[in-house]
């Protein structure tokens, strides 16, 4: 199937062209506003039209994301956003695939997709939401939060420790891994725009603060710790190893950045021969006769 | 139905019952006979018992019927359980260096073949098989040289020596046969017809592919898998896309996923995997993305016995991912409907945009029947529905992807396209795809959308039509039934009718929409009906009666693992119409 473009003429895009239908519905304050300006102004600096920019979101509060902002959105079920986008990804790789979410929704439910996604270098950019805490349900604990945070589910502090985002998607083998700060709005962006370009799965985990149910890990909290990678010159972003060491700290030095990249393995939808003729969905969907009748005399 | 030949091989798992029986179904097809093959297996690698019956014959065969003209067990367990099978003019080949025979029925030969000094099988164990194959067709009347050239059609991946040593092998059961056994009074016949011979799993797969899916995704599940194998291995040729996934929810959200990006998208999975997918099905539903999944029955609940059919997911499929939605499900009738079936059930997936599911089973997945390769049309008529893929002039409305129509069915933008952006979703919405709770929950728009989506179920009852009675009218029973029992209700009718008692069917392919009017319409009048089913509570019966009131005069259901077999549906119509019962469950005479 053959979608037809009519002659439209270039121009340039900008902010407005990502605004979305309805304002976020997010409190004042949180830190998903600074990842939606920073995502509005990665997919300007690039360039790339709202049309071929698909967002896919799973359940929460950072899950509302796609309807925040103009572009092919799919808003779907809690810890799914993976497979659906890889679906959608597969189905046409001409689009550019965002996966927009939280902690919870990602690295909860949605945990085994997220392994399994990475290791496929599926290519697409999953930036996740991270406020250590069930948002939408006003106040659990989600797989990042501390040991001994106190939540609603756990009112005499959580008793297990946390996932470390950033060393499971090294382990899984991501190709391109980065952490952001909700409060460095230009670092983010350029961090985005570079997982955008990253051709393979880019993991983007954001520091996003929830200013209603999390009391323990907030802007104030991160400003003064946070540290930027890129700001060290000798580190060294090939270096997988060395990721792995940075992506252990934590405490009155996080660090934010690039933690690794490597452009040298090929993408899921670069791998599969049935798309060397092009997106799927254009593709000829009919069975020519004679491969047809060579599939019936296999039965015969 | 006309003459028939029934041929039954056992073994241990990993005995070689499968090949003698490949080569049987090419020898049958090839004379142009039909034939209709059910394999009764366990769930191991090795070991255990498995019992493969092909039944033959000019006419098409429906079912592997009630009794076996041949058994060849490879092994003494199976002539202890299943030499009862043979009645008379039957016959019984076997290994008679390992095997002893029991007492079969009066009239049936028993034919042990002294293998130790027909041919040297220290090396090649499955030898004993070759023996009895070729036994098997000199006194079914088959010439050698079909043999022959099946052999070697069988064995090409090996070298010429290996089938020279079978060729050999099957000569010298061949002419052994000839010279010390009493031939088939039947000698099979032949007819210039030739046929395909399918799986139920290889012809959802093969419909599949010419309903033009793009997309398969799967998660290996018994009695699934074998959609996924076709799939996999003919996948470049076709063009498709095929993903094995990690789990079945990523399975179906996966293809929801390529669905959603514009192509055809498909999977299969049993009872269990399904049970992960339900959700997934509230997505179809709700965002308004079609696609079909199959659903390969097997006995249950829960992990149940994976290798053995029933028809127990009818109320999962009714009450699959809660809430109020439309949705297209369908139970393939035979082997040749699994294939028909999948255009059909996806033009009206995609033409109304919902999920389309095939509730297959056990007995049509990995059974096999002859079909006429004519009837494998790869040419269907494929209707994607109202499907946006150009933006024409670029001049147009601002699009909204679930505009209100009288329908019930919003056009649908395909992604990638200038002007269209919208965002799809699993929460209510309104005409914009705005989640409704993204500006205070309204009320008066969550009804609207409601009944926008609910107004598509009269649209789907119109694209698929009411079952058929089939048979003499005013007969003494109606039986009725849905899906896979379609072979045994027709051959149990035509038996009871050489028994004097006339019987016509209804035999139902649309579950939803079932047309239970038209239904009641059907049965007006009927003498006596029964409904037959493979499950325990009569799931198709507290259907029909939900939606209709409808009770029928009596029940027939067996929910042991194995099919019917057409005896014990005459039996029990008999016993019922005497007013013994009104609910019969027929025992399996074989430990299969």
């Amino acid at each position: 199937m053959a979608t037809e473009v009519a002659g439209i003429a270039p121009k340039t895009i900008s902010m407005a062209d990502f605004k979305g239908r309805v304002d976020p519905d997010w409190c004042p304050g949180c830190g998903d506003f600074g990842v939606l300006a920073a995502v509005q102004k990665a997919l300007v600096e690039l360039q790339i039209p709202k049309h071929e920019v698909a967002t896919i979101s799973g359940i929460g509060c950072s899950s509302n994301f796609p309807g925040f902002i103009e572009t092919y959105g799919m808003h779907t079920l809690h810890g799914r956003a993976l497979p659906v986008a890889t679906g959608m990804k597969l189905a046409n790789h001409a689009m550019t695939v965002l996966v927009t979410g939280g902690d919870g929704d990602g690295l909860g439910i949605g945990c085994n997709h997220f392994v399994h996604t990475v290791r496929r270098n599926v290519d697409l950019t999953y930036i996740v939401m991270d406020n250590q805490i069930y948002g939408l349900t006003t106040g659990q604990t989600s797989p990042t939060s501390r040991l001994g945070m106190k939540t609603k589910s756990m009112p005499y502090g959580n008793i297990e420790n946390p996932l470390n985002p950033i060393s499971l998607a090294l382990a899984a083998g991501a190709t391109f891994v980065g952490r952001g700060f909700s409060g460095d709005q230009k670092h983010l962006t350029e961090l985005i725009r570079r997982g955008i370009e990253h051709k393979g799965f880019s993991f983007i985990d954001v520091f996003s603060p929830c200013v209603t149910y999390n009391h323990d890990n907030t802007f104030q909290w991160f400003r003064p710790r946070v540290k930027k990678l890129e700001d060290n010159a000798e580190y060294d972003p090939s270096d997988w190893s060395a990721a792995m060491e940075k992506s252990l700290l934590w405490g009155e030095e996080i660090p934010i950045g690039r933690f690794f990249e490597r452009t040298d393995l090929p993408t899921l939808h670069g791998s599969e021969p049935v798309l060397n003729a092009g997106p799927l969905v254009h593709q000829n969907n009919r069975i020519p006769a004679d491969v047809a009748q060579k599939f019936i005399e296999e039965l015969m | 139905m006309s003459q028939s030949f029934a041929v039954g091989i056992g073994g241990a798992a990993g005995q070689g019952v499968a090949t003698p029986g490949d080569i049987f179904a090419k020898i049958f097809s090839r004379r142009g006979l039909h034939l209709n093959a059910y394999n009764a297996y366990q769930s191991i690698i090795r070991g255990g018992h498995t019992f493969l019956t092909i039944r033959t014959g000019p006419q098409k065969i429906s079912n592997t019927g009630d009794h076996l003209d041949l058994l060849i067990p490879l092994n003494q367990d199976t002539m202890d359980r299943h030499l009862r099978l043979l009645t008379a003019g039957g016959a019984c080949l076997y290994n008679a260096d390992l095997i002893q025979p029991g007492t079969p029925a009066e009239g049936v030969q028993l034919c042990p073949m002294p293998v130790s000094k027909m041919a040297d099988i220290t090396r090649n164990k499955v030898g004993q098989n070759t023996l009895a194959i070729g036994a098997a067709l000199s006194m079914m009347g088959v010439g050698f040289p079909a043999l022959e050239s099946v052999l070697a059609e069988q064995f090409r991946k090996k070298d010429k020596a290996v089938i020279d040593e079978n060729v050999n092998l099957a000569r010298a059961g061949y002419d052994y046969a000839t010279q010390n056994f009493k031939p088939f009074s039947w000698a099979l016949p032949m007819t210039d017809a030739r046929y395909a011979v399918l799986s139920g799993n290889v012809a959802m797969a093969m419909g599949g592919a010419a309903a033009g899916v793009k997309f398969y995704s799967a998660y290996p599940m018994s009695p699934a898998t074998g959609v996924l194998h076709w799939m996999a291995s003919h996948a470049r040729q076709a063009e498709i896309m095929v993903r094995q996934v990690e789990d079945e929810i990523g399975v179906v959200t996966m293809a929801i996923g390529a669905a959603h990006a514009g192509v055809r998208a498909m999977c299969a999975t049993s009872g269990g995997g399904f049970a992960l997918m339900s959700e997934g099905m509230g997505l179809s539903a709700q965002a308004e993305i079609p696609i079909v999944v199959i659903d390969c029955q097997r006995a249950g609940p829960s992990t149940g016995v994976p290798t053995k059919t029933e028809q127990g997911d009818l109320w999962q499929m009714l009450g699959a991912g809660f809430g109020d939605y439309p949705r297209v499900i369908a139970a393939p009738l035979d082997i040749a409907d699994c294939f028909k079936l999948i255009p059909e059930i996806f033009n009206i997936a995609e033409k109304f945009q919902c999920p389309g599911i095939v509730l297959c089973d056990l007995l049509l997945s990995e059974g096999r029947l002859s079909v006429d390769p004519k009837l494998l049309d790869f040419a269907p008529v494929i209707d994607r529905g109202e499907l946006i893929t150009s933006n024409g002039s670029g001049d147009h409305e601002p699009y909204q992807r679930y505009k209100i129509t009288e329908s019930g069915v919003s056009p649908r933008a395909i992604p990638g396209l200038p002007g269209y952006t919208h965002v799809v979703s699993s929460d209510e919405h309104d005409e914009d795809g705005v989640l409704i709770s993204d500006e205070y929950t309204n009320s008066g728009k969550r009804r609207a959308m409601m009944e926008k989506r609910m107004r598509k179920v009269d649209g789907i009852a119109a694209a698929a039509p009411p079952p058929e009675l089939h048979g003499p009218a005013n007969a003494d029973v109606t039986l009725i039934g849905w899906g896979s029992t379609y072979g045994v209700i027709q051959e149990a009718c035509e038996l009871l009718s050489e028994q004097g008692i006339s019987a016509n069917y209804l035999v139902v392919r649309w579950l939803v929409p079932l047309h239970g009017d038209a239904i009641l319409d059907l049965l007006h009048g009927a003498r006596h009906t029964i409904i037959v089913e493979n499950n325990f509570s009569g799931q198709f019966a507290r259907y029909l009666r939900s939606e209709t009131s409808f009770v029928p005069d009596g029940n027939i259901r067996k929910y042991d693992g194995e099919p019917f077999a057409p005896h014990h549906i005459v039996e029990a119509v008999k016993e019922q119409l005497a007013g013994k019962t009104k609910l019969s469950v027929p025992t399996h005479e074989i430990m299969v």
